[in-house]
C-alpha cells in the first residue's frame, strides 16, 4: 500500500504539486488523468523519488521513504517504472536490457535471470527478439521490452508515465494489452494516460489532477459519466471529443 | 639535396618512429583512464574533489606542453624521490597532458547521453556508481571515440617535444642524424614525411572505423 500525505513539490519557486493526498491499495489500478503540466509526471516521479518532494510524506508498506535512513535504491527496486520515451539501453541487446539489473542489483544468477527474461519476453510477445538491439525495434516493441525490463525486478508496484504517448496509433493497443494482462494478474499500478477507453477498462479508480492538485477522485464510471467538478467536466469534454 | 645518408641511417628513423608511436599509444590509453577519473571527480558530490579536477584541467590546458615536460622531468623525481627512467618520464608527461583534454571530451560525451538513460537505470534500483559505469560511460565512450582517435593523432605530434629530455623518439633521432651527418635540412624533411605518413594513415583509418561504427550503430 502506498500512502501519500500532504505532498508538495516546487521547482525553485514554481509550485508543481500542491498538497497531494492519496492512497494506492495493493492490487489496485489507479489511473491519473489531467491536462498537460498539471503535475502528473512529477507525482509519479516523486513516488519512486526520481524527484525529491519539497514537503510531505510517502509511506510504502508502513515505511516512510522520505526519512533519511531509507535506502532509495531498494525502494526503487520494488517499484517498476515505464517511461513515455521507453529509455531502453541502446548498447545492450533486449535480453541484456532485461537481465542487467536483476543480475547486478538483485544478484540473480545469470542463468536464472535469463530464464526469467525469456519468460517475460514470451509474456510480452517478443521472445524472438531476445538478441535484437533496441534500435531495430518499433516503438511498440521497445515499450513492451521496457515493461518486461521493469517486471524483471519483480516489483510490488508499477508506475506508467504516458506509456503510449510516443507511439504511432497502430502500436498503442499492443502495449495497452500487456498492461491489461498485468492488471488481470493483480499488479498494483499507477498509470498516467490520455487513453480514456483504456482508463475505463482497467482502472479501479481514476484521479483527475489540475494545477498540481487532485481535483476529483472516483470510479471510472462515475468520473467519466458524472464528473462533479467544472474543471473535470471541461477537461473531459475536450479530451473525449 | 642529398639523401644518400638514408642508406646507413634509416634504422634511426624507424627506431624513432617506433618509440613515437609507442609513446602516443601509451599516453592515449593512460590519458583516457586518467581523463575518465578526472571527469568523475568533476561530477563528485564533494566540492574539494571537484576543485582539484577543475584546477588540474585548467592548469594543463593553460600552460605549454614543453613546460609540463620539464616540470615532470625535474619535479617528479624530487617529489617521489625515485629514479624514473626517461621513457617513463616522457610517457607520464604526455599522459598528464592528454588526460586534461580527454576529460573535457569525456564530459561532453557524458552530457550527450540522454537523461532518460540514467533515470531508467536508477528506477531499476541501480545506484549512481553502477549507473555511471554500466549505462552512461559505455555510451559516452562511443560518443567520443572519434575525438579519442584525433587525440591519438595529436599525441603523435605532441610526443616530438619530449625529445628535449633525451627520449629517443623520432625527433630526437632526427637530431642525432643531423649531428652526425652534418646535414641541416634533409633529415628534417625525412622526419616530417614520416610524421605525415603516420598521421595521414591514422586519419584514414579513423574515418573508416567511424563509418563502420555508424553503419553498425545500435541506436
Ligand atoms: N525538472 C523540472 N524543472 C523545472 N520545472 C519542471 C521540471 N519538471 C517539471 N516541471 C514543471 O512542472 C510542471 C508539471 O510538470 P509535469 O509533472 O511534467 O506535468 P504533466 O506530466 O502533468 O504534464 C510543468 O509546469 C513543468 O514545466
Ligand atoms: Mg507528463
Amino acid at each position: 500500500m502506498i500512502t501519500v500525505k500532504h505532498l508538495y513539490k516546487s521547482f525553485n519557486s514554481h509550485e508543481v504539486l500542491n498538497n497531494i493526498n492519496c492512497t494506492i491499495h495493493d492490487g489496485e489500478v489507479v489511473v491519473i488523468i489531467g491536462p498537460s503540466g498539471s503535475g502528473k509526471s512529477t507525482l509519479l516521479r516523486c513516488l519512486n523519488l526520481l524527484e525529491t518532494p519539497t514537503q510531505g510524506s510517502i509511506i510504502i508498506d508502513g515505511q516512510d521513504i522520505m526519512t533519511r535512513k531509507i535506502n532509495i535504491d531498494q525502494v526503487r527496486e520494488k517499484m517498476g517504472m515505464v517511461f513515455q520515451q521507453f529509455n531502453l539501453f541502446p548498447h545492450k541487446t533486449v535480453i541484456q536490457n532485461i537481465c542487467h539489473a536483476p543480475i547486478r542489483v538483485r544478484k540473480m544468477k545469470k542463468y536464472d535471470a535469463e530464464q526469467q527474461g525469456l519468460e517475460l519476453l514470451r509474456k510480452v510477445g517478443l521472445r524472438d527478439k531476445k538478441d535484437a538491439y533496441p534500435i531495430t525495434l518499433s516503438g511498440g516493441q521497445q515499450q513492451r521490452i521496457a515493461i518486461a525490463r521493469a517486471l524483471a525486478m519483480q516489483p510490488n508496484a508499477m508506475l506508467f508515465d504516458e506509456p503510449t504517448s510516443a507511439l504511432d496509433p497502430e502500436m498503442v493497443s499492443e502495449v495497452l494489452n500487456v498492461i491489461k494482462d498485468l492488471a488481470k494478474e493483480g499488479m498494483t499500478m499507477v498509470i498516467v494516460t490520455h487513453e480514456m477507453g483504456f482508463a475505463k477498462e482497467v482502472g479501479d479508480r481514476v484521479i483527475f489532477m489540475d494545477g498540481g492538485q487532485i481535483v476529483e477522485e472516483n470510479t471510472p464510471d462515475a468520473m467519466f459519466n458524472h464528473p462533479q467538478h467544472a474543471r473535470t467536466q471541461n477537461f473531459l469534454s475536450k479530451i473525449l471529443h | 639535396m642529398n639523401f644518400s645518408f638514408l642508406g646507413s641511417y634509416y634504422t634511426f628513423f624507424l627506431q624513432g618512429a617506433y618509440v613515437t608511436v609507442l609513446l602516443a599509444i601509451i599516453s592515449v590509453i593512460a590519458g583516457t583512464i586518467l581523463g575518465v577519473l578526472l571527469t568523475l571527480m568533476r561530477r563528485s558530490k564533494i566540492q574539494a574533489v571537484r576543485w582539484i579536477s577543475i584546477a588540474y584541467v585548467e592548469f594543463i590546458r593553460g600552460t605549454p606542453l614543453l613546460a609540463q615536460v620539464y616540470l615532470v622531468y625535474v619535479g617528479l623525481p624530487m617529489l617521489t624521490q625515485l629514479n624514473i627512467p626517461d621513457f617513463a618520464t616522457g610517457a607520464i608527461a604526455l599522459t598528464i597532458h592528454a588526460s586534461a583534454y580527454i576529460s573535457e571530451t569525456m564530459r561532453s560525451g557524458i552530457e550527450a547521453v540522454p537523461y532518460g538513460q540514467a533515470e531508467a537505470a536508477r528506477s531499476l534500483g541501480m545506484n549512481s556508481r553502477r549507473t555511471m559505469l554500466d549505462i552512461i560511460l559505455p555510451q559516452a565512450f562511443k560518443n567520443i571515440l572519434p575525438a579519442l582517435g584525433n587525440q591519438f593523432i595529436g599525441n603523435i605530434k605532441d610526443s616530438s617535444l619530449v625529445s628535449v629530455i633525451g627520449i629517443s623518439e623520432l625527433m630526437y633521432e632526427t637530431t642525432t642524424v643531423r649531428g652526425t651527418t652534418a646535414l641541416g635540412l634533409e633529415p628534417i624533411i625525412v622526419c616530417s614525411l614520416i610524421y605525415l605518413v603516420l598521421t595521414l594513415t591514422l586519419t584514414r583509418l579513423l574515418t573508416f572505423v567511424e563509418r563502420r561504427l555508424k553503419s553498425s550503430d545500435h541506436r
